[in-house]
């Protein structure tokens, strides 16, 4: 027994050591976005707030990040909405209508989703360019729906292959049809699908760097580009950058601390295959 | 195909309204253009007439009752996007990367496979960038089974606080990139002396002087090494979700037998968890491997574009964009595609029989 309690008192500290490597980022941005001008210098770069919580930096750094805090979210709802009915709709089909070489269509769609976008990326700036959507909100929605289908296909279809076809074969004999079904049955068992979906997707949209600063001009960057921009530049003082790397990472950590057990099924969900 | 037909007056005239709805829509505002609020948004406005103008031939289709004809139609929408957006655009840069493209005018001229040629035999870039990626790949890899190995095995271990402590490993995965390099960026600090900071101040208070270090800006080759631990950072707990998950399904009769048996805990672990661990390995080194030949946006934010950083997707990104070298853009975007594909086209194959078998 006491051998028992020593093994799980080395794990414990063991645990609390890595979680303070893991936390040590989260509160190095607390401490620091904190801290008056006058407090941020190298030396005390870890001491504690001395004068008291300052906000007038969250103030600064939202003054920096406002217009692209609201491109970022102009973006991202109709995105993830949008992207979850198509993922709804072809995850049906593909999990209970298959036809002859439809586990090829799902392979062939899913293989999208591994590739990297630097090997599409010149023919689709050429073609957002040639159908007017290059440099704005609207362009980059559609490029993150279509580009988001393999994901969002895969989260339904492993959802749906998992709800029993008899409930189906009850519907069929009730006379409805492909459509019916969807509609009366598959539809509203959705629900927690669509969550999965709707959280994955909007994280990826607001995490997402490549195709944001490739397809959007200055004044549409999401907030990722802008964040970029402002670290690189030497203008800005640490605890003001500090305050907008927590402001532009919030939304997404306020999904996660919320709706975590939806965020971690949409990660498996990507991992395991179907 | 089409033997059974039932009409349904009511459908059939929606068809007809949404079909006429939506070829109006394309007319006028293929005439027009569509502007709203300042932006151009003519072609959505298009695509959107096209899905309802689609919408009521799916309509008069579902009137024939063929399931399977249905189902494709209502595929089909997003099979076109992909097959355009993925599969023709591939097969677009290619043809660039065929050709000598250079500046902002398309020039299809072809080349065959100089621009590749070029990349590996007389650009010292491209070789620091392979050498990065490999580096950084396989340090990224090994960081984050093992962290994650280890993790999964702590918390396995029915400790109290095991939800708090996984909530905690698992958080950075919800951050960008971006902002995790814009703070490790500034933890890791290589700055010296009396401009002392980040990670190294640290050391320096707790007398571990010989832990401190330039961090990234250590001189190439060992520079990149260093960004392996962002990434493990963000990625080592998500690496331990899945091996958590994989041990779950072990089922308990299965460790109690052992026990019975008088297996220790330790060999519980090494003759019958890790085994069947194989298969969770497997994916998760497909999954961070496959993120790792891409990696780009961390680089971007850690390194600011130095050259001893670099990596395929930057290079591609400045020498496109920035170089306007579009053949060897292309090149660089499809090299990188090749090393993707050789890890993740097995796997998808091989999950494609598993599931005809089923």
């Amino acid at each position: 027994m006491t051998r028992r309690i020593l093994t799980h008192t080395l794990f414990y500290i063991i645990l609390i050591a890595l979680a303070a490597f893991y936390l040590l980022p989260i509160y190095l941005m607390l401490l620091t976005s904190f801290k008056p001008i006058n407090e941020v210098d190298l030396k005390t770069m870890w001491a504690l707030p001395l004068n008291g919580l300052h906000i007038e930096n969250f103030i600064a750094g939202y003054k920096q990040l406002a217009p692209n805090i609201n491109n970022s979210l102009m973006m991202v709802i109709p995105e993830a909405i949008l992207s979850s009915l198509l993922g709804s709709l072809n995850g049906y089909l593909l999990a209970k209508w298959k036809f002859r070489g439809s586990n090829l269509v799902f392979s062939l769609i899913l293989f999208g989703m591994f590739i990297p976008y630097q090997s599409i990326l010149i023919p689709l700036v050429k073609f957002m360019q040639a159908i007017k959507l290059y440099g704005d909100i609207p362009g980059l929605i559609l490029v993150h729906i279509i580009y988001g289908i393999p994901i969002t296909t895969l989260i339904f279809r492993n959802y749906y292959a998992g709800i029993e076809t008899e409930l189906l074969d009850a519907g069929k004999i009730d006379g409805a049809g492909l459509m019916g079904l969807y509609r009366y049955i598959m539809f509203p068992l959705s629900a927690p699908s669509f969550a999965v979906v709707i959280i994955w997707q909007f994280t990826q949209a607001w995490n997402e760097f490549l195709f944001a600063v490739i397809l959007t001009n200055q004044s549409h960057w999401p907030v990722t580009v802008a964040l970029n921009n402002l670290a690189g530049s030497q203008l800005v003082q640490w605890n003001v950058l500090m305050a907008a790397t927590l402001l532009a990472a919030l939304p997404t950590l306020l999904v996660y601390l919320f709706l975590g057990r939806y965020f971690l099924r949409g990660l498996m969900a990507g991992a395991l295959k179907g | 195909m089409f033997r059974k037909f039932t009409l349904r007056v009511p459908r059939l005239l929606l068809a007809l309204a949404l079909i006429l709805l939506g070829a109006v829509c394309i007319f006028t505002i293929g005439k027009l253009q569509l502007i709203i609020t300042g932006r151009n948004l003519t072609s959505i406005g298009l695509l959107a007439g096209g899905l309802i103008f689609y919408t009521g031939i799916i309509l008069v289709i579902s009137m024939f009752e063929n399931e399977t004809v249905l189902s494709i139609a209502l595929l089909l929408p997003s099979m076109v996007a992909v097959a355009i957006f993925v599969y023709g655009f591939i097969g677009w840069s290619v043809r660039v990367s065929l050709s000598k493209w250079k500046g902002l005018n398309p020039d299809f001229t072809w080349v065959g496979l100089k621009q590749y040629y070029s990349l590996f035999h007389d650009n010292p870039r491209f070789m620091i960038d392979i050498r990065n990626t490999g580096m950084f790949t396989v340090g990224f890899i090994l960081g984050c089974l093992i962290l994650g190995l280890g993790l999964a095995i702590l918390l396995d271990q029915r400790l109290k606080g095991e939800a708090l402590f996984r909530g905690i490993f698992l958080f950075p995965m919800s951050i960008s990139f971006i902002a995790s390099g814009v703070v490790w960026g500034w933890l890791m600090n290589p700055a010296t002396g009396n401009r002392i900071t980040g990670i190294n101040l640290i050391f320096q208070t707790l007398g571990l002087k010989s832990l401190i270090s330039l961090w990234h800006s250590t001189p190439m080759p060992w520079g990149m090494a260093f960004t392996v631990i962002p990434a493990v950072w963000q990625l080592s707990g998500f690496t331990m979700a899945l091996y958590m998950g994989g041990m779950r399904s072990i089922s308990d009769d299965l460790r109690e037998a052992a026990r019975v048996d008088g297996a220790s805990e330790f060999q519980i672990y090494r003759y019958i968890i890790f085994p069947l661990l194989q298969p969770v390995t497997l994916s998760a080194v497909i999954i961070l491997g496959h993120m790792s030949l891409k990696i780009f946006d961390l680089i971007v934010a850690l390194g600011n574009k130095a050259i001893s950083l670099d990596v395929p997707g930057i290079y591609m990104w400045t020498t496109t964009f920035d170089g306007t070298n579009y053949a060897q853009g292309a090149a660089i975007g499809v090299l990188m595609l090749v090393s993707v594909a050789i890890l993740v086209v097995p796997y998808l194959i091989q999950n494609m029989r598993t599931e005809i078998q089923l």
